[in-house]
């Protein structure tokens, strides 16, 4: 528009510091509200599957793919944490955010533009699921996983994937009419991925249509990317899962913005 | 339908002196905006202008397009067709700048309710883009206003209505704007509790913060602005000056009469064959413009803003 540069109007710019910083402080504010049940339940649901799934299996199979069984687990878990403590905040954070408490009026009312608001909120998720993702693993040490250098990439690992899925839930929050809807993604979509993605047993034993599905899984990737960080990465093979987490990420955080804009803009 | 659209020459011409309107123009400039939710015309070629340091109404019933209106102002609706200028920003493109120098008291609540006075108001703080130096005595300067000081430490939702609506108008007053954007301000709330906050409106007009409101109660209006628009079905029906619009449609005085509803439709039937205009107030007719004639039998009252919203647009406002 040429009227605005005649006026000398500054025009903000996209994804500033600013917008993003305003509404991540509204989150950490509030979490420090309400962050002991949070971290209880991101910490204890993987501990006890890690418990479960390793002295109940364990006892059954001692190696699987090669690893120790409280091994395989205890690194597949830490995906396991990242999709649970990533997409249902996103999912019904956001719903409640802005059909209930109508947050999000509040926000663009202020210099904030929907894809700052979507992406802030995701960074900040991100930044959760990278520390809670740890904490499986950190328990598996504790039951005898040996540590390594490669552990102190998980949290990137765990941040990135968490993104993914922040981004996800966030989509999926503004796709639904009701929060009732979103058992459909949980038990059509987000169960199915979380049992096809080699976390509790190794995807080559199955039918091959069940192998593709977990490769096209971001949780799968997520999976084995931290499990060749924390064993030994094995080259090209996770260039290619974390460039598979990389464009699911930035996929589903286009696609959030876009549908939080129709939801939000009339 | 409005006169003026949106490529008029009228506003293609303004559009050459943009300095003007930044500085001395208008703080809010509307033509020929109209927004449409599917078979139903929220707003239909409304013009609306609120000059710098005056305080507009938005007057009109449920369903007026008021609503739509001020959400439009900060790029939450999107017109289908006509200009938006705000603060001499064009919208919706240079709107997040325009967002940034002016602030909003929603219709809705939407405080974080687990967090404390304190604590929403931090949080705004930050999304103003307050500078980190200036938060505290913006949070102290805003608490004063709401008078909130001694509730600085209480959550949220152990405040009352009045309390809330009070954070609600301090929230939007940390960054120190130079326009305000209030929503039904006093919507729901107690007759006592509504003139505090007219209180605190009126300060911020002597201050000379530009307001535009959105109310349907016509005291309010009377009372705090300068100017109203009646709205009704998204377009303009009457702008001006309170008292002005009153004199211009209802005539200084109405003569109220009571009775029976026989008598009352006996009433009306006369005052139209003098050529006098009327309205129902539900128990009794209202004459308006029969200055000086006294031979009906009735109540001599003076007229309001309601009189002149009720003959221009034959609703009623609650």
């Amino acid at each position: 528009m040429a009227t605005a540069t005649a006026t000398g109007s500054r025009r903000l710019g996209r994804l500033e510091r600013a917008a993003l910083r305003g509404v991540m402080v509204r989150e950490i504010v509030n979490f420090s509200s309400f962050w002991r049940s949070s971290t209880f339940s991101s910490t204890i649901d993987p501990t006890i599957y890690l418990l479960a799934f390793g002295f109940g299996f364990g006892s059954l199979v001692s190696t699987v793919a090669g690893y120790d069984y409280i091994d395989f687990v205890g690194t597949g878990i830490v995906a396991t944490t990242v999709l649970f403590s990533g997409a249902f905040p996103a999912m019904y954070g956001t719903f409640v955010k802005y059909q209930f408490q109508h947050t999000y009026d509040a926000i663009l009312a202020a210099p904030v533009d929907t894809e700052e608001l979507v992406t802030a909120e995701a960074l900040w998720i991100a930044a959760r699921t990278g520390t809670y993702g740890c904490v499986p693993m950190l328990v598996a040490v504790v039951f005898g996983l040996d540590p390594s250098w490669g552990m102190l990439l998980v949290p990137a690992i765990a941040a990135l994937a968490g993104f993914g899925w922040a981004t996800f839930g966030i989509f999926i929050a503004a796709r639904s009419k009701s929060i009732e809807s979103f058992s459909y993604w949980q038990s059509g979509l987000l169960t199915p991925m979380f049992l096809v993605a080699g976390t509790f047993f190794p995807l080559d034993e199955l039918p091959t249509w069940a192998q593709v599905l977990g490769n096209v899984n971001p949780l799968f990737h997520c999976v084995e990317l931290v499990r060749h960080a924390v064993f030994g990465f094995e080259g090209w093979e996770d260039v290619g899962h974390l460039a598979f987490l990389v464009v699911f990420a930035l996929v589903a955080w286009r696609l959030a913005i876009r549908f939080m804009e129709r939801r939000l803009i009339l | 339908m409005s006169l003026v659209g949106g490529g008029s020459p009228l506003s293609v011409n303004r559009q050459n002196e943009p300095e003007m309107n930044h500085t001395t123009g208008t703080a809010i400039r509307l033509r020929g905006v109209r927004k449409r939710f599917g078979s139903l015309t929220a707003v239909d070629g409304l013009d609306l202008d609120v000059p710098f340091g005056t305080c507009v109404g938005l007057l009109g019933p449920n369903g007026a397009g008021k609503s739509t209106t001020m959400k439009a102002l900060t790029a939450q609706v999107i017109a289908d067709e006509g200009e938006i200028e705000v603060l001499g920003y064009r919208l919706p493109g240079d709107s997040k700048q325009a967002r940034a120098e002016m602030g909003v008291v929603p219709q809705l609540d939407n405080l974080d309710v687990s967090l404390t006075v304190e604590q929403n108001l931090l949080v705004f703080a930050h999304l103003y883009r307050v500078p980190a130096a200036g938060r505290k005595p913006a949070i102290e300067r805003a608490l004063g206003l709401a008078n909130l000081g001694e509730r600085r430490g209480d959550k949220v939702d152990k405040l009352s209505g009045g309390m809330r609506r009070r954070l609600l108008i301090a929230r939007a007053l940390l960054h120190e704007p130079r326009l305000v954007l209030l929503d039904e301000p006093t919507v729901g709330l107690d007759p006592q509790v509504r003139q505090e906050l007219w209180a605190l409106i009126d300060r911020l007009r002597t201050e000379g913060v530009s307001i535009l409101m959105s109310t349907h109660y016509i005291e309010e209006a009377e009372r705090l602005c300068d100017e109203v628009t009646i709205m009704s079905h998204g377009k303009a029906v009457a702008v001006g000056a309170p008292r002005a619009l009153i004199a211009e449609h209802a005539g200084p005085e109405a003569i109220e009469v009571y009775g029976s509803p026989a008598r009352l439709t006996e009433v009306e039937g006369e005052a139209q064959t003098r050529g006098w205009r009327t309205r129902r107030t539900g128990t009794s007719i209202s004459i308006l413009q029969a200055n000086g004639t006294t031979d009906l039998d009735g109540e001599r009252r003076v007229t309001n803003l309601e009189d002149v919203f009720v003959l221009l647009t034959g609703e009623e406002i609650s």
